[in-house]
C-alpha cells in the first residue's frame, strides 16, 4: 500500500506538438532553460571562433615574436605569450579548429556506423546479435587511452590516425545505445505491419525504426562529441595529437606546464578553453536529453 | 451511519496555469457491508474520485467545493501527515497493477508483515517479528492461497498476476480497513482469475464488516458484484442506482446506450450493435451544459443550454438528465436491441486458410545447456494445432493468457517461424516466414494488432502510413492520385474523414488509431485478417464501434477473420467458428452455437460460466478453476487440463491423453468423458 499511482490527469488530451525531430522544438528546448542555453552559447561561440580564426587572431600561431617571451596578458597580447614568444591568444584561436573539426568528423562517422550497426543488431537479433554484442563488449573493455596510444604509436600521430582511433572507440558505444533503443521498438505493431507488407530490411531499419531512436542518438552523439574533444586534448597533451607547430590545446598545456612558475597564463588559457568547450557540449547534450524526455520521446 | 459520504464534491486540476474542473458536484454514500460500483470510461474522473475518497490528491489538484466524510470524520481538509494515520487503517487501496505496487526486492511475506506491524504499532502494540510473520501467513490463507508458508517466502515476480493481486488484497486486509477501494482490480487478469478474485473480495468484505468501492469499466461485472452503482461521465454523476435497476430500468441515456453497446453472449452473428458515436470529451473540451450531449441519442435543444440537475428519483436513486421522466414513463424509448442484419453473403464451402500440425517451441535446449548439463525444458507454446478458416467467416481462438493463442496467430502471420507445420492460403502453400512470402500472399493475409498505441509509427501521418500500405501491396504500380483516392476510400470505410490523412498518431484517440490500423490491414482487399485482441485496450463505448466496423468490413470486403481474444462476448458477436485453446492444444472446436451451449469441454464450460452477466437470473453457477494455468515448460501428463478440471474422472485423466471426440456436425471435444455423459452432467448442473 506504499505506492499510489496518480495518473489522474490521464484523461487530458493535450494539444501535442507534432512528433519527429523538429529543429524548432530542439531549439526552443535548448534556449528555454539557463543551463542548456549556456551550453548552446558556449558551443556556438567556439564554432564561430573556429570558423573566423584567421580574422580574429592578431598573430600567426607559429610566429615567435622577438623579445616578447613569457609576457603576461596585456592589451597587445590578450592571453600573454608563451616561453617561445608566441601569442597565446592567437594559438588558442587557431587551435579551436582542430579540436572541433577532428572530433566532429570522427563523431559523425561513429554515429553513422554505430547507428547502422545498432539498428541492424537490435532488429535482426539472434546469433548475429549475440556474436556482435560480445565483440563490441570486448572492444569496450580496452581502456580508451591505452588503445589510442598503441594505435597512434604504430600509425604515427596524424589527424587521420586520430579520426580512426576515435571511430574505432566510439562506434561500439553508439551501436550499443542504438541497439538497446531498437530492441524496445522491434516488436511494435508498426514494425510488424511493415514486415507483413514485405518491406525490405533497409526500409524497416531507416524509415520505420530510425526516427524512433533519433532522440537517443542525438543525445549520445553530443555526448560522444564532448568525449572526443577531451580525448583529443589528452592525446595532444601526451604528444600524440596533431604535430607541432600547429597549435593543439592539449600540447599547449603540456608545453606550458614546464614554465608554470614563470608564465602561468600560457597554461590557464588553453586548459580553460578545453574545460569551457567540454562543459558547453555536455550542457548541450543534457539539454537535448531534457527536451526529448519532456516530449516523451525517450 | 454510512462508512463514507461524499457531498457535492468538486475537484480541479491546475493545467497550464489554469484551474480546470475535473469532478463536479459528486454526491454518494457507501453503507457498511455495501460494495459500491463506480463505472466510467477513461477521462471520466473515476480514478480521481476513487483516490479523493482517501483524501489522496495529486500535487496539482485541489478540492474546490464539498466534503468527504470517512467513518464519521471529515477528512476534506486534512493534511497528508494527518491522513497517514487514516491510510492503512481505516481505508486501503487495491490498485490496478499489483506488480507495480509490490516492492520487487522484498518477499511478499515481509511486505504483508510490514503492513501488519504498522497497524499494530498504530494501535499501541509492539508485535515481535515472529508474530507479524505468522499474521502475514494467516492473511495469505484468508485470501485463499493454498500453500501460504511457501508463497510468503516468494518475491512478487515469482507469482502469477492473480496471486500478486491476492497478495495486494492481503496487504490491504492487514489494515482491517473500514473501506476498501478497488481500482480496476481485475482488468489485467484472465476471466477465470477475475471471477475468483471478485468472489474473494465479496466474502472478505462481508467477513470484515467493511465496505468497498469497486471501480470498473465492466457494467456486467459491477452489476454482479455490487449493491449500488454510480455511473460517471465527464466528471459528473450521470446516475446512481441499485444495481438491479441496471437491467430492469436504467434511466439515463448514457447508461442505456452503454448497456446496449455491449455484445452479449449469444447475440448471434447476424446482428449489429447499437453504439455510442464519438469519444468521451477530454477535460478541456467538456460541453458546458449536459456533458453527454454530444453523444446522446436523445439530446434536445435544452440539453445544450442548461445543465441538468442531479435529481432524486426515489429512495437513493439519482439521475442527471432533462428527459429522465420521459424515459421512466416509457414515452421516450432508445434503441437497445441489436439490429438484425440482412442475411450476409453465404459462407462458401472453400477454405481461405488451412494450417496443419503447427508446432512452436521456445527456448530450445541450446548446445551450451547440454555442455553444462543444465536441465532446461523448452516451452511448448503451440503443440500440433490444426486451424482451418472458411471463406467470408470468422474463426475465434479463445483461451486464457498462456494458452498459446497469440503465438498461433503469429505463426500463421509468419511473424514467428513455426518449427513444423504447413500453411495453405487460398489453396497455395505459404512459406512459414513472412519474409519468404510473395507480395500477393502478403496482401491476402494482414493483421490488426492488440495495442493501437504502437500499431502506427508515431513519426508518420495517417495518410503516409495508409499510402505506403496501398503502394506496397497493390499488384500493379499505382500513381499518386490513385493512392490518394484509395486512402480516402479506406478512411471513409472505417468512418473517418479525409482530414485524418494529415494527422499524426499522437493526435488520435485509441479508438481512432485502431480504426486506422484496421484500414491499413484492408489496404488491398485481403482474404484473411488476423485480429489479435482488437478491442481489449479500448474504452467500453468504443469497443462496440470497432466490433461493428469489423463486421461491416467483413460484409463489404468479403474477408475472413482469425480473431484472437479472451472476450467471449466479442466472440459470440463476431465469430462463426470457435477454437478453444489450452496450453498449446485445441480442446474444443465447433460453431459458436455449439461451443457456447452444452455439451462442451469442462474448460470451455468454466470460461463461459466465469463471464459476468448483467442479469443475475441468467448467471450460470460459476465453476471455479483451481489455481493458475500451468507453465508450458511443464505440461501436465495425460489430459493437460487435469490439474484444474472440475469434472476430472480419475487416474485416466492423469495418465492418458484424452481422445478427440466427435460431438456431431463438426463439433469436437478433447475429453475422456463421453459426449453423452458430458451433456447429461452439464444439463443437470445448469
Amino acid at each position: 500500500m506504499t505506492s499510489i499511482d496518480t495518473s489522474a490527469s490521464s484523461g487530458v488530451r493535450r494539444a501535442l506538438p507534432r512528433p519527429g525531430f523538429s529543429l524548432a522544438l530542439v531549439l526552443r528546448g535548448l534556449t528555454g532553460r539557463p543551463l542548456p542555453l549556456i551550453g548552446t552559447l558556449l558551443v556556438v561561440f567556439f564554432l564561430v571562433v573556429a570558423v573566423l580564426g584567421p580574422w580574429i587572431a592578431p598573430y600567426d600561431y607559429a610566429e615567435m615574436i622577438r623579445g616578447a617571451a613569457r609576457q603576461p596578458p596585456s592589451a597587445e597580447h590578450l592571453f600573454g605569450t608563451d616561453q617561445l614568444g608566441r601569442d597565446v591568444f592567437s594559438r588558442v584561436v587557431y587551435g579551436a579548429r582542430e579540436i572541433i573539426a577532428i572530433p566532429m568528423i570522427s563523431t559523425s562517422i561513429s554515429v553513422v556506423l554505430g547507428a547502422s550497426l545498432g539498428l541492424l543488431l537490435g532488429y535482426v537479433g539472434g546469433w548475429l546479435d549475440e556474436i556482435a554484442a560480445r565483440l563490441l563488449d570486448s572492444l569496450l573493455s580496452i581502456p580508451a587511452l591505452v588503445l589510442a596510444m598503441v594505435m597512434l604509436g604504430t600509425l604515427g600521430p596524424s589527424p587521420l590516425g586520430i579520426v580512426i582511433v576515435i571511430v574505432l572507440l566510439y562506434t561500439p558505444i553508439v551501436a550499443r545505445v542504438v541497439r538497446s533503443a531498437t530492441l524496445s521498438l522491434r516488436s511494435a505493431g508498426y514494425v510488424e505491419a511493415a514486415r507483413l507488407r514485405g518491406e525490405g530490411l533497409g526500409y524497416i531499419l531507416f524509415r520505420e525504426l530510425l526516427p524512433g531512436v533519433l532522440p537517443a542518438l542525438a543525445v549520445e552523439a553530443a555526448l560522444r562529441f564532448s568525449y572526443a574533444i577531451f580525448l583529443q586534448a589528452s592525446l595532444g597533451f601526451l604528444g600524440l595529437g596533431v604535430q607541432p607547430p600547429s597549435p593543439d590545446w592539449g600540447r599547449m598545456v603540456n608545453e606550458a606546464r614546464g614554465f608554470y612558475a614563470q608564465s602561468p597564463w600560457a597554461l590557464w588559457f588553453p586548459s580553460g578553453a578545453i574545460a569551457l568547450l567540454v562543459i558547453g557540449v555536455n550542457l548541450l547534450s543534457d539539454g537535448l536529453r531534457r527536451v526529448f524526455r519532456r516530449e516523451g520521446q525517450m | 451511519m454510512p462508512v463514507l459520504s461524499v457531498n457535492n464534491l468538486s475537484i480541479d486540476y491546475r493545467l497550464g496555469g489554469e484551474w480546470v474542473n475535473a469532478l463536479r458536484d459528486i454526491t454518494l454514500e457507501i453503507a457498511p457491508l455495501e460494495i459500491h460500483g463506480l463505472v466510467g470510461e477513461s477521462g471520466s474522473g473515476k480514478s480521481t474520485l476513487a483516490l479523493a475518497m482517501m483524501r489522496y490528491l495529486s500535487g496539482n489538484a485541489r478540492i474546490s467545493a464539498g466534503q468527504i466524510i470517512l467513518d464519521g470524520e471529515d477528512i476534506t481538509h486534512k493534511r497528508d501527515e494527518e491522513m497517514q494515520r487514516i491510510w492503512g487503517r481505516k481505508v486501503a487501496l487495491v490498485p490496478q497493477d499489483p506488480l507495480a505496487s509490490l516492492n520487487p526486492s522484498y518477499t511478499v511475506g515481509d511486505q504483508i508483515a510490514e503492513a501488519v506491524e504498522i497497524k499494530a504499532l498504530a494501535g499501541g502494540g509492539r508485535p515481535t517479528r515472529a508474530e507479524t510473520q505468522r499474521n502475514a501467513v494467516d492473511l495469505l490463507r484468508r485470501v485463499r492461497i493454498a500453500d501460504a508458508e511457501t508463497i510468503a517466502g516468494r518475491y512478487p515476480h515469482q507469482l502469477s498476476g492473480g496471486m500478486q493481486q491476492r497478495v495486494v488484497i492481503a496487504m490491504a486486509l492487514a489494515a482491517e480497513p473500514r473501506l476498501l477501494i478497488l481500482d480496476e482490480p481485475t482488468t489485467a487478469l484472465d476471466v477465470t482469475t477475475q471471477a475468483s478474485i471478485l468472489d474473494l473480495v465479496c466474502d472478505l468484505v462481508r467477513e470484515q464488516g467493511a465496505a468497498a468501492l469497486l471501480v470498473s469499466h465492466d457494467l456486467a461485472l459491477v452489476a454482479q458484484m455490487c449493491q449500488r452503482v454510480t455511473v460517471l461521465y465527464g466528471g459528473e454523476i450521470m446516475s446512481s442506482m441499485a444495481s438491479e435497476s441496471l437491467y430492469t430500468q436504467p434511466l439515463h441515456p448514457y447508461t442505456i446506450s452503454l448497456l446496449a453497446s455491449r455484445p452479449r453472449l449469444m447475440t448471434g452473428s447476424e446482428t449489429r450493435l447499437p453504439v455510442i458515436e464519438g469519444v468521451a470529451p477530454s477535460l478541456l473540451e467538456r460541453p458546458h451544459a449536459c456533458v453527454f450531449v454530444d453523444r446522446c441519442p436523445a439530446a434536445i435543444a435544452i440539453c445544450r443550454e442548461v445543465k441538468p440537475p442531479l435529481e432524486r428519483v426515489e429512495q437513493g436513486e439519482m439521475v442527471r438528465c432533462h428527459r429522465w421522466r420521459e424515459i421512466a414513463s416509457g414515452s421516450l424509448r432508445l434503441q437497445t436491441e441489436p439490429t438484425q442484419l440482412s442475411a450476409e453473403a453465404q459462407i462458401s464451402g472453400g477454405h481461405v486458410l488451412t494450417a496443419t500440425d503447427m508446432v512452436k517451441t521456445f527456448g530450445d535446449v541450446a548446445w551450451s545447456d547440454r555442455i553444462f548439463m543444465r536441465d532446461r525444458k523448452p516451452v511448448r507454446a503451440v503443440d500440433g494445432v490444426n486451424v482451418s478458416i472458411r471463406a467470408r467467416s470468422t474463426l475465434a481462438l479463445v483461451g486464457e493468457s498462456g494458452s498459446g493463442k497469440t503465438t498461433l496467430a503469429r505463426l500463421v502471420a509468419g511473424l514467428e517461424c513455426a518449427d513444423n507445420g504447413d500453411i495453405e492460403l487460398l489453396d497455395i502453400p505459404l512459406d512459414l516466414t513472412s519474409a519468404g512470402r510473395s507480395i500477393d500472399q502478403l496482401r491476402n493475409l494482414q493483421m490488426i494488432f492488440q495495442n493501437p498505441n504502437d500499431a502506427l509509427n508515431p513519426y508518420r501521418t495517417v495518410g503516409q502510413a495508409l499510402g505506403r500500405a496501398v503502394r506496397k501491396l497493390s499488384s500493379e504500380a499505382v500513381g499518386d492520385e490513385a493512392v490518394k483516392a484509395r486512402v480516402s476510400q479506406l478512411l471513409n470505410a472505417v468512418k473517418l474523414t479525409d482530414a485524418y490523412a494529415d494527422r499524426y498518431p499522437t493526435e488520435l484517440s485509441g479508438g481512432e488509431k485502431q480504426r486506422v490500423a484496421i484500414a491499413r490491414a484492408f489496404a488491398a482487399q485481403p482474404a484473411l485478417v488476423i485480429a489479435d485482441e482488437p478491442t481489449s485496450s479500448l474504452d467500453v463505448s468504443v469497443q462496440g464501434t470497432i466490433l461493428n466496423l469489423l463486421k461491416d468490413l467483413r460484409a463489404q470486403q468479403g474477408a475472413s477473420y482469425l480473431l484472437i481474444t479472451h472476450d467471449l462476448k466479442a466472440v459470440s458477436y463476431l465469430a462463426d467458428w470457435v477454437l478453444v485453446m489450452y496450453l498449446g492444444e485445441i480442446v474444443e472446436e465447433g460453431t459458436t452455437g455449439q461451443v457456447f451451449s452444452f455439451p462442451s469441454h469442462p474448460y470451455t464450460e468454466a470460461l463461459i460460466s466465469a463471464v459476468p452477466r448483467l442479469n443475475p437470473a441468467i448467471q450460470p453457477q460459476r465453476i471455479r478453476l483451481d489455481g493458475d494455468i500451468p507453465s508450458a515448460r511443464d505440461v501436465p501428463t495425460g489430459c493437460r487440463f487435469h490439474t484444474r478440471c472440475p469434472r476430472k474422472l480419475g487416474a485416466v485423466c492423469e495418465s492418458e491423453a484424452p481422445p478427440w471426440r466427435d460431438a456431431g456436425d463438426g463439433h469436437f471435444i478433447r475429453c475422456h468423458i463421453p459426449i453423452e455423459d458430458l451433456a447429461r452432467l452439464q444439463a443437470t448442473d445448469a
